[in-house]
């Protein structure tokens, strides 16, 4: 069993067979196989109580799973203290220690390893310098800011050396400009170190800016483990595809499908033809049958939205000729928060067959001054997107 | 409670005055009574120990020989010893004692634990004339030799003291260690401390403040009891509270305002040594830094 997992994942720098840890009655793992790769910055990204955080801690080993294997570079870690592993944390909280000063909590971790007074100093420096805090060694946790403590944190973590570094959180705490600021700052410097991150997050945002790999965990389960651009274009299901941004659904019926793609039927719409690519899910077009109910989708940036009248010519400038604009709604603009660069809308729109209204999510680029200023509720809109855009998930 | 006062003191430390006395006239006259009630008592035993008359009422001019004669009265020297070594010892036991309790009662849950702490805080309500008595009985019921060679004949006065001292310290301890962050204990685990380190580097310099304040209680406490040593203490070993009861009874002179004097003295020395050993953290860095060290 050992030697299999070895050989699994000759790569991975973590690996977790069948990881599961009850807290009573809650299962806040449940069954979990993962590789983390060499040097690849790799998020946990699930709703708060999930699992993520437990997970990390029994990477970490401040947890013991009830049942399953750890292996940290192919050796077999379940039972090894939290002391004994080649992994380093940064807490949620910091847990910086407050009687310390700002280079005696960095230095901590490798006065502890018994290094030699000159090269542990050394070693404070470099990732201080690293984490941009020179000039405030001698400073206490609790003459720090938020953001400072959290860059501690991160030295005191760095200077081990870790092969992996796990991070529970590490922004949550900070306001929203600096967790701009410092997303950027993480993925700058675990490219720089080419070191192994695994980060804990219930932020999409956060876990889609930074990541290489994510998995969507619920209920203590991965839910879909993929690229960032993976799991916004191809859910797996509705829980991955509405966690992750923004989405409409329309619950349709399947009519036809062969090899080239799928016929279905839009209730109040009608009828739509879409490629085999837009069937996302594990489940393939040979595993469905007529009238299988399936969900469509389509996420808001996707859909374009004209004044009523002059969508005339709506097609071809916006898909380019390629596609053509297979649903076309019409509608009134209920809501309408402006970000500056984007406006999100939501559009009742009419379902031209039942007469039904939908609440329908937009995301419009405010790319040219007068097409912000052309806009209003209560506008009258059409809403248009080429069948091919949506995705279709079976569940 | 003067440690209990000195730990809120810290935490206060910035936050300004809680109730701003402003204009409040009553709170200003309501804190000159306290002050003269309990204060000027004091303040007239200590100048009437200066004062040059064995009756102890109007005042003759200064002298200071009430205190000569003090130090060199060897049953009144004696008491004070005795006093001072009993304080030192119960003190020690007391902060061991305390703090393991506290420990205990915070990490481990066990069968029992309620009724362990209920038993444990128990000295803090029981009267002094309760404790005395069951000690006397207690030591007399077991056979407890009375006559031993010194200092071992402090012995049941030092096990009483530690018996009513060592649950202030565990509640002052335990009090701190609710404020324990679990993560900073992780934290040092993750970095690779083992359970002794963690002990060592972490939790006890955050209890440092609590110790120290564990620690003058248990001392005052020792020092200046009365009740209980009397109870528990045999014909031969005296202490300066019990000796200057039995001067008291003799007749009020200035040596006894002398002698009570040099307990206050005591007392006060050492809440100021506790205040500077919880000095902020600063303060200690610099002086170890000008002694030529780095980090600890
Ligand atoms: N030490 C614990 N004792 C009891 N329940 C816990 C403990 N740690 C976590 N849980 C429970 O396990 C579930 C998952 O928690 P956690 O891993 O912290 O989730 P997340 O980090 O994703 O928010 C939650 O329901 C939480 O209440
Ligand atoms: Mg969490």
């Amino acid at each position: 069993m050992h030697a299999s997992a070895r050989e699994d994942a000759p790569r991975a720098v973590v690996s977790l067979r069948g990881i599961r840890r009850r807290f009573g009655r809650v299962t806040a793992v449940d069954g979990i196989d993962l590789d983390i790769r060499e040097g690849e910055f790799f998020a946990l990204l699930g709703p708060s109580g999930c699992g993520k955080t437990t997970l990390l801690r029994i990477i970490a080993g401040l947890e013991r799973p009830d049942a399953g294997r750890i292996f940290i570079d192919g050796a077999d870690m379940t039972t090894t203290a939290p002391n004994h592993r080649p992994v380093n944390m940064v807490f949620q909280s910091y847990a910086l220690f407050p009687h310390m000063t700002v280079a005696e909590n960095v230095a901590y971790g490798l006065r502890l390893e018994g290094l030699a007074r000159a090269v542990i100093a050394e070693r404070v420096r470099e990732a201080l310098a690293l984490v941009r805090l020179e000039g405030l060694e001698d400073r206490r946790p609790d003459a720090l800011s938020g953001g400072q403590r959290q860059r501690v944190a991160l030295a005191r973590a760095l200077v081990k050396r870790p092969r992996v570094l796990l991070l529970d959180e590490p922004l949550s705490a900070l306001d929203a400009r600096l967790r701009e600021e410092m997303r950027l700052e993480l993925s700058a410097l675990q490219m720089r170190l080419g070191l192994t991150f695994v980060l804990v997050t219930h932020d999409q945002d956060e876990a889609l800016s930074m990541a290489d790999r994510i998995a969507v965990m619920r209920n203590g389960r991965i839910e879909q483990l993929d690229e960032p651009e993976g799991l916004y274009e191809r859910p797996r299901n509705r829980f991955v595809a509405e966690f992750i941004g923004k989405i409409n659904f329309f619950d349709s019926i399947l009519e036809e499908v062969d090899e080239e793609g799928l016929r279905v039927v839009l209730p109040g719409v009608g009828p739509l033809s879409l490629p085999v690519r837009c069937l996302v899910t594990e489940r393939k077009a040979a595993d469905l049958a007529l009238g299988d109910a399936l969900t469509l989708a389509i996420r808001p940036e996707k859909i374009r939205i004209s004044r009523a009248g002059d969508h005339a010519d709506a097609d071809s400038d916006l898909f380019g000729g390629q596609d053509k604009a297979d649903v076309r709604l019409t509608g009134r603009i209920a809501e309408w928060a402006y970000y500056g660069g984007i406006s999100h809308m939501i559009v009742e729109a009419t379902l031209p067959q039942s007469g039904e209204v939908r609440r329908i999510s937009v995301v419009f680029q405010n790319a040219a001054k007068e097409t912000v200023e052309a806009f209003d509720i209560g506008d009258a809109v059409v809403l248009s997107w080429p069948a091919s855009a949506m995705i279709v998930l079976t569940s | 409670m003067k440690g209990v006062l000195l730990m809120k003191r810290r935490r206060d430390k910035g936050g300004g005055p809680v109730l701003a006395p402003g204009r409040a006239v009553w709170l200003k006259g309501l804190v000159a009574l306290t002050i003269l009630v309990l204060h000027a008592p004091i303040v007239v035993m200590m100048v009437f120990s200066f004062n040059n008359s064995r009756r102890n009422v109007v005042w003759r001019g200064f002298t200071t020989k009430y205190y000569e004669q003090a130090f060199n009265d060897p049953a009144l020297l004696e008491a004070l010893i005795n006093s001072l070594t009993i304080a030192v010892i119960s003190t020690f036991l007391s902060l061991i004692i305390g703090a393991l309790a506290a420990l205990m009662l915070w990490r481990f849950r066990f069968p029992g634990k309620g009724a362990f702490e209920g038993a444990m805080a128990l000295p803090l309500v029981v009267p002094d004339i309760c404790m005395g008595v069951a000690m006397m009985v207690f030591f007399a019921s077991i056979g407890w030799p009375s006559h031993l060679p010194w200092p071992l004949s402090l012995s049941n006065i030092i096990a009483a003291h530690v018996a009513f001292s060592f649950p202030f310290v565990a509640v002052v301890v335990r009090a701190r260690l609710a404020h324990f962050n679990r993560e900073w204990e992780e934290a040092a685990r993750d970095l690779g401390a083992s359970e002794w380190r963690i002990l060592m580097d972490i939790l006890l310099p955050f209890l440092k403040p609590a110790l120290i304040a564990g620690a003058l209680l248990a001392f005052t406490l020792s020092l200046d009891d009365f009740v209980v040593t009397f109870f528990t203490s045999g014909p031969e070993t005296v202490t300066l509270p019990v000796k200057i009861y039995s001067m008291v009874r003799f007749s009020v002179t200035p040596k006894v305002n002398a002698a009570s004097t040099i307990l206050i003295l005591l007392t006060v020395v050492a809440t100021l040594i506790a205040t500077r050993l919880q000095r902020p953290e600063e303060t200690a860095r610099a002086e170890m830094a000008a002694q030529g060290g780095g980090q600890g």
